[in-house]
C-alpha cells in the first residue's frame, strides 16, 4: 500500500479569528510496509497531519492518494490508533474489537474468528469478557491496536499511543509493535516526540518543525532489528536526531 | 452506619406520633397509629365504596406509567438531536429555558381547558412532569460523549445512524437513566397531584383528598404511606438497573 501525500497545507482559524498556519507544504511517498515516524516537538503539526491523513480533517489545500487513488474521508484502508483513551468502556474488550466489523456489517461467526485471532495476536486472550477498566494502560492500547487491525486494514495511523504508559511499559509495547508489524505486515504511520522512540522503531524518521509545520528533514534508519539501544550506531543516531531537533527549536527561538 | 442506627429516628417519630395521638385525642386530626395500620393491612378492602388501597394504586401506577413513556418517548429522541445538533439546540433552546420552570401542576387549568375532566388531562400533567428532566439530562449526556469515541467510529467508516446508536446513544444512557429516575420521581408527583382535580374518582390522589372529605384521615395517611412506598420502590429498582448496567461510569479511571 502505497501512501502519497503531495503539498499538504492545513490553516486553522484561531477562537480570536485569526489564522494559524499548521501545516505548510507536506510532501510525503510513503512505501508498502514502511514504518514511518513523524518526529517533531508538540505543536508542530504531528497529529494534525496525520488525522488529516485518517480524513478527520479536511485539509485546506494538497491532497493524498493510496495507490494513486484519492482520499477523501475516512478510508477503509487505513485505521486510526489514538493517544488519548479510546476504548468504549461499556463493551466488554472483545466487543471493543470488533466495533470496526460491526461497522461494516460483517457477519458474527467471521466477526468472532478475527477477534479471536488479535486477542491472541495482543496476547489478551484471557481478557476477552473483561471491560476496559479492568485493564492497565499498556493492556488498553493494545486492544486499541487489535481494534484496528481487525478490520484488516494497509494503513496503520498511531498518535502517540504510548505517550501515556510509563518508560518500561512502553518499551515493551514498542517492541510488541514491531513483532505485530513484522508479522501482519502493515505500513505504520506513528507520531512521537521521543526521538528515541523514533530511532527504536522506524525505517525512516520524518523530522517536522513548528510554525508553520513543514518537513525538515527524512532520515533512514538502516540499523538491524532488533535494535540495541546501548549500541554505537543506535547512540549516533539518536544524538544526530536530537541535534536536528534542538536546531529547530534554537531557529524558532531567533524569530 | 450500621443498618439499626437508621431504624432510630422512624421509632422515635412513630413513637411521638402515637403520644400526640393520644394527647390529642381526635382522630379528624390526627388518628391514631392503629387505625392507619388497619387500613394498610387491609389492603384489599373496598374504602368506603371507593375501592381498594390495590386498586387505587394500579389505576395510579398505570396513569404515571402512561404518561411517563409518552414523555420520554418525545423527550430523548428530541434531546438525542439537540445534543448532536448545535443549530436545533439553538433554535429550540429559549423555549425549553422558559418552560421548564414551571411546575406541571401549574398546567392544571390548561389541562382542565383542553382535556376537560378525565385520563387525558391527568397524562398530560405527568407527560410535563416526565418530559422536561429527561430532556436536559439527554442533552447533557449527548454533549459529553467523548469526541474521541466519535471519531474512532468515523475512522471505521460509521455512518450517522450507526454513531448515533452504537457510540452516542449507549455513551449517554447513563445520563439518559439518570433523567428517567428524575422525570419519574416528577412525574410520580404529578400524577398524586393530578388525581386531586375535581371530577377524578380514583387513584391515591383521589383517596386522599376523599380520605379527608368524609374525615377519615387514617385513610389519607394510610395513602400517602403508600405513595412514598411506591415512588421509593420504583427508584430502587431504576437504581439496580443503573448499577447493573451503566456501572462502568463510576469504574472509569
Ligand atoms: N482545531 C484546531 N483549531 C485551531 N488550531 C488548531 C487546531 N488543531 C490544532 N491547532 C493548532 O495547530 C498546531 C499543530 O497542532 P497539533 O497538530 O496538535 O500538533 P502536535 O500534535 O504536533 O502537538 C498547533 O499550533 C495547534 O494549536
Ligand atoms: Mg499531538
Amino acid at each position: 500500500m502505497r501512501l502519497c501525500v503531495q503539498h499538504l497545507t492545513k490553516e486553522f482559524t484561531g477562537t480570536r479569528g485569526e489564522r494559524v498556519l499548521a501545516l505548510s507544504d507536506i510532501s510525503l511517498d510513503i512505501e508498502p510496509k514502511e514504518f514511518i515516524c513523524l518526529l517533531g516537538p508538540s505543536g508542530c503539526g504531528k497529529t494534525t497531519l496525520l488525522r488529516i491523513i485518517g480524513g478527520l480533517e479536511q485539509a485546506t489545500s494538497g491532497c493524498i492518494a493510496i495507490n494513486s487513488h484519492h482520499v477523501s474521508g475516512p478510508d477503509p484502508m487505513m485505521a486510526m490508533i489514538f493517544q488519548e483513551y479510546s476504548l468504549f468502556p461499556w463493551r466488554t474488550i472483545r466487543d471493543n474489537i470488533a466495533f470496526g466489523l460491526e461497522i461494516r456489517n460483517v457477519q458474527r461467526e467471521e466477526r468472532e474468528e478475527a477477534v479471536d485471532t488479535y486477542l491472541s495476536l495482543v496476547g489478551l486472550t484471557e481478557f476477552a469478557e473483561s471491560y476496559p477498566y479492568e485493564l492497565s494502560g499498556g493492556m488498553r492500547q493494545r486492544v486499541a491496536v487489535a481494534r484496528a487491525l481487525a478490520i484488516n486494514p494497509g494503513i496503520l495511523l498511531m498518535d502517540e499511543p504510548f505517550g501515556a504508559l510509563d518508560a518500561q511499559t512502553r518499551n515493551m509495547m514498542q517492541r510488541e509493535l514491531l513483532d505485530i508489524w513484522q508479522k501482519t505486515k502493515k505500513t505504520i504511520i506513528f507520531v512521537t516526540h521521543s526521538v528515541d522512540e523514533a530511532v527504536f522503531l522506524a525505517d525512516r524518521i520524518v523530522v517536522l518543525t513548528p510554525r508553520p509545520g513543514t518537513i525538515r528533514e527524512v532520515i533512514p534508519i538502516d540499523l538491524p532489528r532488533p535494535r540495541d539501544r546501548t549500541s554505537e550506531d543506535f547512540l549516533r543516531i539518536r544524538r544526530f536526531v536530537l541535534s536536528l531537533i534542538d536546531e529547530t527549536m534554537a531557529t524558532r527561538e531567533d524569530l | 452506619m450500621r443498618w439499626y442506627t437508621k431504624l432510630i429516628l422512624p421509632i422515635i417519630l412513630i413513637f411521638v406520633w402515637e403520644v400526640l395521638a393520644i394527647l390529642i385525642g381526635n382522630e379528624f386530626i390526627l388518628p391514631r397509629i392503629e387505625s392507619v395500620i388497619e387500613v394498610l393491612f387491609r389492603p384489599l378492602a373496598n374504602i368506603f365504596g371507593q375501592g381498594s388501597l390495590v386498586e387505587n394504586s394500579a389505576v395510579s401506577v398505570f396513569r404515571v406509567l402512561l404518561g411517563f413513556f409518552i414523555g420520554l418517548l418525545a423527550a430523548i429522541p428530541l434531546g438525542i438531536f439537540m445534543g448532536r445538533s448545535d443549530a436545533l439546540e439553538e433554535f429550540v433552546d429559549p423555549v425549553i429555558q422558559v418552560l421548564r420552570p414551571i411546575p406541571p401542576i401549574a398546567w392544571l387549568p390548561l389541562a382542565l381547558a383542553w382535556f376537560k375532566i378525565g385520563l387525558a388531562g391527568i397524562i398530560f400533567i405527568i407527560f410535563i412532569g416526565a418530559f422536561f428532566p429527561v430532556l436536559i439530562n439527554t442533552i447533557d449526556g449527548v454533549k459529553r460523549v467523548s469526541r474521541t469515541w466519535i471519531e474512532t467510529a468515523c475512522t471505521f467508516g460509521a455512518k450517522e445512524a450507526q454513531i448515533l446508536s452504537k457510540v452516542v446513544v449507549p455513551a449517554a444512557m447513563p445520563d439518559i437513566w439518570t433523567g428517567l429516575r428524575v422525570g419519574f420521581g416528577i412525574a410520580w408527583m404529578s400524577v398524586v397531584a393530578a388525581e386531586m382535580l375535581p371530577g377524578t374518582s380514583s387513584g391515591l390522589g383521589f383517596l386522599i383528598l376523599f380520605g379527608l372529605n368524609i374525615g377519615q384521615l387514617q385513610v389519607t395517611i394510610a395513602g400517602m404511606i403508600v405513595i412514598g412506598l411506591i415512588g421509593l420502590g420504583i427508584d430502587y429498582l431504576m437504581k439496580r438497573v443503573e448499577m447493573r448496567y451503566f456501572g462502568w461510569k463510576g469504574l472509569e479511571k
